[in-house]
C-alpha cells in the first residue's frame, strides 16, 4: 500500500523545530500556564526569584545575586523547556493539518433542484451547502463535501484523505456509498446527497483533531492531572512549612542562617513532578498524532484510551481472518467411483464457473489429477449459472451428460427427483468436512452423486501469531461469521481464536455486545456496513472502514482510512502506549525526588547542623552548587525526554506483571539512580569551571 | 540481637501468626451474617437492640446516608464526653471527689476519644472520676473502634458487590463490631488481666504507710502513699484490643497495675495487634480472595518488621556517649544492656521495643516505655511509622481502609505502567476513586506539617518545649503525628496540657479521622455502583510479590518524600550528631 503522506516527521524537522522555539516562549503567559497547575508553580517560583534577584542588586539581597540569577534563570528554563515539548507535539500535528487543509479547498458544487440526472443546477459554492442538499459531481470535479451517493457509479481519488493513490468505486446503495468531501471524482456522474453542515465535515473532524483544537482530556489524564496536583499541594506545603522549621532550628542551634526564599523556591520546583507535567499535553497530543500516522482517525481522545483497555475484540471471519474466498482443496469420491472420474466431472462443470470457489476447483483439478483445461467452445457445452431457486450450478455436455455442483441440501434434491438417495458412505465425509470447518460441495451427474469437493476457509497468512499476541495483551478474540457453528468453530480453532459469534446477525451481535459488557468487559469492534451500524454504535471502540457507509462511519467513534480491520491491533498498542509513557514519566518524576532531597536539604541546613553534612552522599561542591545542579538537572531532564514522550514508550506484548517489572526497574529504578548520576556531572562540570 | 531478643520476637510473631486465620475467619462470618456460634447465641439480643432503636436490619444505606449516620453518631459521643468531664464533680462514682475538667481539655479529650486517638492531655487517676473512666471513656473507646470496623466492612462491600447503591446498614455493622467481637474479646481479656492482679474495683484509693518517709516539694513531711485504684482491668482490655491506647493511670501500661506481669505484657502485645492483622484476613475472606487479604498482611509485615528488629538491635546497642564513659551496655546474665532510660526494667529492651513498634504500627498510642528516651533512630522509626498514615496495620479497620487508599493510587501508577485503566479486585479505579484516595492517603500529612510549623512559630507552641535543639522539634512533630495518625502515643517531653496543644491536637485528631473516614465511605459507594471486570491476561495481579513490594515501596516513598526535610531537622541530625560526625 503506497503511503502519500501521514509519515512522522523527524524530529529535527527544522519547519517545525524553528516556530516551536518560538511558541515556547509565547506559551510563557500565565493565562495559557494557568491550565498546567504544576507549571503553573514554576512560573510563580520564577517570577518570585527573579523579583528576589532585582532586590539582590541594590545590595539588601538574601543571597549573592548571582546565584539567585543562575537559579531564576533555570527556572525560566524549566518552563520554556515544558513549553516546547509541547509546541513540538502541537508543531507535528500541524504540519499534517496543513497537508490536510490542502484538499478543503472551497470547490464549486452543482446543487441539483431535483435528485434525478438532468434535472437543472445552479452552481454554488461548497461552503454554502447544507445537509440534505442534492449536487451534481462530474468527470473531474471535486465532491464538495461529505455524503451519500444516491444515484451513480463512479471511481474516486480519494489519495487527500487516505493516502491511498488507487482509485475507489463509489456507488449508490450498499456498502460503498458514502463519499468524502476533498476527493476527486476520476470517471463518470454521482449524485450525492450532502450529509453534514459545512464545519463539520469528515475533514473539518480531521483537521482539528491533528491540530489539537478539539483535544479534551481523557479520563486517566484528569485523574493523573489530579494525582500530580496533590503531590504538588504537599511539596508546597512541605517547602511553606520548612521556613519556619529552619527558623526554629537557627534559633535552637544558635548558628547558622534561615534557608533562602530562593532556595526554597528551588525546592519546591525540583520536588513537585514538573517532568511529568511538563510533557503531559505533548504525550496527549503525540498520541493523537501516532493514531494519525496508523492512519486512524479518532473521534475523540477518551477512544483512543479506552482502546488500550479493550478485553474483547470482534472480528468478521470473511476479509479479516479468513481470505475473502473458500478453496478446493480435496475430491473425495462416492464408493464405486473413481476419483479421477468425479474431478474430471467437477472441473467440467466449474469451466465457466468465474467465482473463486470455481476456479480453485479447475486449479486443483490439474494441480492434483493432471486434467487439463479444456476448451469450452470446443464442448458443445451449455453452462447453467447458479441460481438461487436451485442453489446449484453446472453444465449439459453433448451426449445428455448433465454434470450438477451444489450444496448438500441442494444436490439431494436433485438427486431424489429420480429417486435416488445420497450415499451413505458420502454422508460421514460430509459430516467430516462440516467438522473440520469446510464447506462441501456435492457433485451429481445424470441424478447420481459422484462425490464431493471439499472447499476450504484459507487463513490469512500471520493472523495466528496476532492472535497469540492479542492474548498475550489480555485481549479476548472473537469471530464473527455466518456459518453454522460447526464451521465455525474449527475456523476459529484454526485461526487460534477465542470463540465465535456463528450464524451472526445485526441483533445477535449486538446482543453479544451488551451481554459482555454487562460482565465489565470494553468491547472493540470493526465494521463496514450499515447492519453493522447498532453494533458499532453499541462497542466501546468502534472502529468504521472508510471505505464503508455513512452509517458505520458515524456510529463508530474511529475511522481507519485504510480499511484494515486488523487495524484494531495497532489500535490497542497505541491507547496502551499513551497510558505507559504518562506512567513511566510520573513514576520517573517522582523517583527523582529522593537524589533531589539528597543534594538540597544537606546543602541549605547544613550551616545549622554541620552534622547534616554527612546526608551530602554525592559530595557535591558547595552548597550554592548543589542546589543550582538540581535546578538544572530538573530543566534539562524535560528536553532530554521530549523525543520519549513523543514517540512514546515502546509497548511489547507481555504479561502484566513482567510488563509491570520491567518499567518499574527501567523508570522506577533508572528514576532513583538518574539524578544522582546527572546532578552529580552537573556539579563537577559547574565547580570546574568555577561558576559557583 | 541476641538469642533472648530473638526467640522472644519469634514466640510473639509466632502466637500473632497462628491467631489470623481463625479469628480473621470468624469476624468474616459475623459481618457476613453467616453463623459463627456468639451471633447464633446473642442474636436475639441483637433483634432486641434494632426492635428498641428502630433499625431495620436488612435495610441498606446510600453511602451518604452511612457517612451521615457515623458522623452524628460519633458528634453525640464528643458532645456526651465533653458533658460528663465538665460535670463529674456533681456526679456519681466519684470517690476522690475530683473537680470537673477544665474545657480545653475536655475538648480535647472528647474528640481524642471519639476519634480512636486516645491522645491524653491528662493524667487518668488524678483527674477523671471513676464514672467518666468507664461509663465515657470507655464505651468511646468500644464504638470509636467498632466505627472504624464498620467503614472497613462498608469499603469491602464496595468490592464484593456489584451494582448496588447501598453499601451497608452502619447500626447493624456498629452493634455486631461490639456484640460479637470487641466485647467477648474485652471481657475474656479483663477476666484474665484481674487474675493476673489488676484492679477492678469502684472503691477509692488505697492509702500505704511508707517503710521510710521522705518530704515534698515543700519540705513537708510525707509518711502515706495513695495508691490509685478504679475500674483499670476492664478499660485496659478494650484500650489494647480497639487500638485506643488511652491508659487509666498516666504512666499507662508502664504502670504496675496497669501491666502488672510477664503474662498481662504479652497479652497487652498481643492485643493491640490482634484484630487489625486478623481484618487483613477478613478482607480477603470477605472478598472470596484470601491471597489479595495475605498479600496486605505481607506488604505491612515487610515495613513492620524490618523496623522491629532495627529498634531492638539500635536499643540493645545502647547510648553511643556512655560507651565513651566505658560503661558496660553488654547483655549479660547479670544486666539486659543497652539503652535502659526511660525503660521498665521489668520490661527490658526486646518487650519495650515490640511495644514501641507495635503500639505505633498500629494506630494503639499505649506505651510501655518513654519513647522520649529511645536512641534517636529507634525514635524515627515509631515517629514514621505513625507518618505513613497508620497504614501498617493501623487502627482497628482504620488502619486497613488506609491501606486501601495507597493500593488505589498504586494501582493506578501500576495501571498507566501496563496501559490500562486501573482496576483493584475487579472494580474499574477512576477520576472519582483517584481523587477520593488522594485525600486519605496523601493530604492527611498536611495536618502533621501545618500545626507543627505553627507550635515552633509561636510562643504558646514553643512554650510546651522541656527540651531544647533537634530533640525538642522531634517532640513537637511526634505530637502532632501522632494527633493526625489518631496514634495518641507520646513522644512526651512536652507539655501537651496548655490551650495551644489542646486545641492544636485535636484539630489535627479530628481531621485526621473523619477527613479519611467521608472520602473511604464515598469510595465504597461509588465502587458498589460498578460492576466487575473479570480477570484476563492483561489484569495486573494484586497479589504477587512484585505488587506486594511496589505497594510497601508506595507507602514509604510517600512517607518519606513528604517527611525527609522535618525528620533530617529532627531525629537524623540528633543521630548524626550523637555519632559525633
Amino acid at each position: 500500500m503506497k503511503k502519500t503522506h501521514h509519515k512522522s516527521a523527524s524530529l529535527f524537522e527544522p519547519t517545525i523545530l524553528g516556530p516551536a522555539v518560538i511558541e515556547s516562549f509565547k506559551k510563557l503567559d500565565p493565562r495559557h500556564q494557568i491550565k498546567n497547575p504544576v507549571m503553573f508553580v514554576v512560573l510563580v517560583g520564577s517570577i518570585l526569584t527573579s523579583g528576589l534577584w532585582l532586590q539582590s542588586l541594590g545590595g539588601r539581597g538574601e543571597a549573592a545575586p548571582g546565584f539567585i540569577l543562575a537559579i531564576s534563570v533555570w527556572l525560566w528554563f524549566t518552563i520554556v523547556f515544558a513549553n516546547f515539548a509541547e509546541s513540538m507535539a502541537e508543531g507535528r500535528g500541524k504540519a499534517q493539518a496543513e497537508s490536510l487543509r490542502k484538499a478543503r479547498k472551497d470547490t464549486p458544487a452543482k446543487k441539483l433542484s431535483k435528485p434525478v440526472r438532468g434535472a437543472s443546477f445552479e452552481n454554488v459554492s461548497a461552503t454554502t451547502l447544507r445537509k440534505g442538499d442534492i449536487v451534481l459531481v462530474e468527470q473531474g470535479d471535486y465532491i464538495p463535501m461529505d455524503g451519500e451517493v444516491v444515484e451513480g457509479v463512479a471511481s474516486v481519488d480519494e489519495s487527500a484523505i487516505t493516502g491511498e493513490s488507487a482509485p475507489v468505486i463509489r456507488e449508490s446503495g450498499g456498502d460503498r456509498s458514502a463519499v468524502t468531501g476533498g476527493t476527486k471524482v476520476l470517471s463518470d456522474w454521482l449524485i450525492v446527497r450532502i450529509s453534514v453542515d459545512p464545519g463539520e465535515t469528515f475533514l473539518d473532524h480531521m483537521i482539528a483533531m491533528v491540530e489539537g483544537a478539539r483535544r479534551q482530556k481523557t479520563p486517566n489524564e484528569v485523574a493523573l492531572s489530579i494525582l500530580l496536583v496533590v503531590f504538588t499541594i504537599i511539596f508546597l506545603l512541605v517547602t511553606v512549612t520548612l521556613l519556619p522549621f529552619s527558623m526554629f532550628s537557627v534559633t535552637a542551634a544558635g548558628k547558622g542562617v534561615v534557608i533562602t526564599v530562593t532556595a526554597l523556591v528551588a525546592l519546591l520546583v525540583c520536588l513537585i513532578p514538573t517532568t511529568i507535567g511538563g510533557l503531559l499535553p505533548a504525550i496527549g497530543i503525540a498520541g493523537m498524532d501516532r493514531m494519525i500516522q496508523a492512519n486512524v482517525i479518532a473521534t475523540s481522545g477518551r477512544a483512543v484510551e479506552a482502546a488500550g483497555d479493550v478485553d474483547v475484540l470482534l472480528l468478521d471471519k470473511t476479509g479479516t481472518i479468513t481470505l475473502g474466498n473458500r478453496q478446493a482443496v480435496a475430491f473425495i469420491p462416492a464408493k464405486g467411483i473413481k476419483v479421477e472420474d468425479l474431478a474430471d466431472a467437477a472441473q467440467l462443470s466449474s469451466l465457466s464457473d468465474e467465482t473463486p470457489e470455481g476456479r480453485s476447483i479447475v486449479v486443483l483439478a490439474k494441480d492434483k489429477y493432471a486434467i487439463r483445461e479444456r476448451q469450452t467452445n470446443q464442448l458443445e457445452a451449455r453452462f447453467i449459472p447458479f441460481s438461487a431457486q436451485t442453489r446449484m450450478s453446472g453444465v449439459d455436455l453433448a451426449g445428455n451428460r448433465q454434470i450438477r455442483k451444489g450444496s448438500v441440501d441442494a444436490i439431494e434434491n436433485y438427486v431424489r427427483q429420480d429417486g435416488r438417495q445420497m450415499p451413505d458412505d458420502l454422508k460421514s465425509s460430509i459430516e467430516a468436512i462440516s467438522k473440520e470447518g469446510g464447506t462441501p460441495l456435492v457433485v451429481a451427474e445424470n441424478h447420481k452423486v459422484l462425490g464431493v469437493i471439499q472447499l476450504k476457509d484459507i487463513i490469512k497468512g500471520g493472523i495466528r501469531e496476532r492472535f497469540a499476541e492479542l492474548r498475550r495483551m489480555g485481549i479476548k478474540t472473537v469471530m464473527i461469521t455466518g456459518d453454522n457453528p460447526l464451521t465455525a468453530a474449527a475456523i476459529a480453532a484454526e485461526a487460534g481464536m477465542d470463540d465465535f459469534l456463528a450464524q451472526a446477525t445485526p441483533e445477535t451481535k449486538l446482543k453479544y455486545i451488551r451481554d459482555m459488557q454487562a460482565g465489565g468487559r470494553l468491547v472493540a469492534m470493526t465494521g463496514d456496513g450499515t447492519n453493522d451500524a447498532p453494533a458499532l454504535a453499541q462497542a466501546d471502540v468502534a472502529v468504521a472502514m472508510n471505505t464503508g457507509t455513512q452509517a458505520a462511519k458515524e456510529a463508530g467513534n474511529m475511522v481507519d482510512l485504510d480499511s484494515n480491520p486488523t487495524k484494531l491491533i495497532e489500535v490497542v498498542k497505541i491507547g496502551k502506549q499513551l497510558l505507559i509513557t504518562r506512567g513511566a514519566l510520573t513514576t520517573f518524576s517522582i523517583a527523582n525526588d529522593v537524589a533531589k532531597y539528597f543534594a538540597i536539604i544537606p546543602a541549605v541546613f547544613v550551616g545549622t547542623y554541620p552534622a547534616l553534612g554527612a546526608l551530602n552522599i554525592m559530595h557535591l561542591a558547595t552548597p550554592q552548587s548543589a542546589i543550582l545542579s538540581a535546578v538544572i538537572f530538573n530543566a534539562l531532564i524535560i528536553i532530554f525526554l521530549v523525543p520519549l514522550s513523543l514517540f512514546g514508550v515502546p509497548y511489547r506484548p507481555m504479561a502484566a506483571s513482567r510488563l509491570l517489572r520491567d518499567n518499574l526497574l527501567i523508570y522506577g529504578l533508572g528514576g532513583i539512580m538518574t539524578p544522582f548520576v546527572g546532578i552529580k556531572i552537573i556539579d563537577m562540570i559547574l565547580a570546574a569551571l568555577h561558576w559557583v | 540481637m541476641n538469642f533472648n531478643n530473638f526467640i522472644q520476637t519469634a514466640f510473639f510473631l509466632g502466637v500473632l501468626l497462628l491467631l489470623i486465620k481463625p479469628f480473621g475467619r470468624y469476624m468474616a462470618r459475623i459481618y457476613e451474617g453467616r453463623p459463627a456460634g456468639l451471633n447464633v447465641w446473642l442474636s436475639p439480643v441483637e433483634k432486641w437492640l434494632y426492635r428498641i432503636c428502630g433499625v431495620k436490619q436488612d435495610e441498606g444505606m446510600p453511602w451518604k446516608i452511612y457517612a451521615l449516620a457515623m458522623i452524628m453518631f460519633n458528634i453525640l459521643g464528643i458532645l456526651v464526653v465533653y458533658a460528663i468531664q465538665r460535670l463529674q464533680g456533681h456526679l456519681p462514682l466519684n470517690p476522690m471527689n475530683l473537680p470537673g475538667v477544665s474545657p480545653d481539655s475536655s475538648f480535647n479529650t472528647a474528640i481524642s476519644f471519639a476519634t480512636n486517638t486516645n491522645w491524653q492531655g491528662y493524667a487518668g487517676e488524678s483527674t477523671m472520676s471513676y464514672l467518666t473512666q468507664m461509663a465515657v471513656l470507655v464505651v468511646q473507646n468500644f464504638v470509636s473502634a467498632a466505627t472504624g470496623m464498620a467503614i472497613l466492612v462498608a469499603v469491602i462491600r464496595g468490592f464484593v458487590q456489584k451494582q448496588m447503591h447501598t453499601i451497608g446498614n452502619f447500626w447493624v455493622d456498629i452493634t455486631r463490631s461490639i456484640l460479637y467481637i470487641l466485647l467477648p474479646l474485652s471481657i475474656l481479656f479483663a477476666l484474665v488481666f484481674v487474675w493476673q492482679g489488676v484492679p477492678q474495683t469502684l472503691h477509692k484509693s488505697a492509702q500505704a504507710t511508707l517503710l521510710e518517709g521522705t518530704k515534698d516539694s515543700n519540705g513537708k513531711p510525707v509518711t502515706q502513699q495513695e495508691i490509685a485504684l478504679g475500674p483499670v482491668a476492664s478499660q485496659i482490655a478494650i484500650k489494647q484490643l480497639g487500638s485506643n491506647g488511652g491508659g487509666f493511670y498516666n504512666a499507662n501500661s508502664a504502670h504496675p497495675y496497669e501491666n502488672p506481669t510477664p503474662l498481662t505484657n504479652f497479652l497487652e502485645l498481643l492485643a493491640i495487634m490482634l484484630i487489625p492483622v486478623a481484618l487483613c484476613y477478613t478482607f480477603g475472606d470477605m472478598i472470596k480472595d484470601r491471597k489479595q487479604g495475605w498479600a496486605i498482611l505481607a506488604t505491612m509485615f515487610i515495613v513492620f518488621l524490618p523496623c522491629l528488629f532495627a529498634c531492638i538491635c539500635i536499643e540493645q546497642q545502647g547510648n553511643p556517649l556512655l560507651d565513651k564513659l566505658q560503661v558496660d551496655q553488654r547483655a549479660t546474665d547479670a544486666q539486659p544492656g543497652g539503652n535502659m532510660e526511660g525503660k521498665e526494667a521489668r520490661f527490658g529492651i526486646v518487650n519495650s521495643s515490640l511495644w514501641v513498634v507495635s503500639t505505633t504500627a498500629v494506630a494503639n498510642g499505649s506505651v510501655n516505655c518513654m519513647h522520649d528516651s529511645l536512641m534517636p533512630i529507634s525514635g524515627l522509626i515509631p515517629l514514621w511509622l505513625i507518618q505513613l498514615g497508620e497504614v501498617i496495620f493501623g487502627g482497628v479497620g482504620c488502619g486497613l481502609y488506609g491501606m486501601i487508599a495507597f493500593i488505589i493510587v498504586a494501582v493506578f501508577m501500576a495501571g498507566l505502567m501496563i496501559g490500562r485503566t486501573p482496576e483493584y479486585l475487579g472494580k474499574k479505579i477512576e477520576v472519582y476513586e483517584i481523587k477520593m484516595a488522594c485525600l486519605v492517603a496523601l493530604i492527611p500529612h498536611l495536618f502533621v506539617l501545618l500545626p507543627t510549623a505553627i507550635a515552633v512559630m509561636t510562643a504558646a507552641g514553643k512554650a510546651g518545649i522541656l527540651n531544647s535543639g533537634p530533640h525538642g522539634f522531634s517532640e513537637i512533630l511526634y505530637a502532632f503525628s501522632s494527633a493526625s495518625g489518631n496514634n495518641g502515643s507520646a513522644f512526651g517531653g512536652i507539655n501537651a496540657n496548655t490551650v495551644f496543644y489542646n486545641v492544636t491536637t485535636a484539630v489535627s485528631m479530628f481531621f485526621g479521622r473523619y477527613w479519611l473516614a467521608i472520602p473511604m465511605l464515598a469510595i465504597a459507594g461509588s465502587l458498589s455502583a460498578k460492576k466487575i471486570v473479570p480477570v484476563t491476561q492483561g489484569t495486573l495481579p494484586t497479589h504477587t510479590p512484585l505488587f506486594i513490594v511496589f505497594l510497601a515501596v508506595v507507602v514509604l516513598v510517600v512517607g518519606a518524600l513528604a517527611f525527609f526535610p522535618a525528620l533530617a531537622l529532627g531525629p537524623i541530625v540528633e543521630h548524626l550528631m550523637l555519632k559525633g560526625i
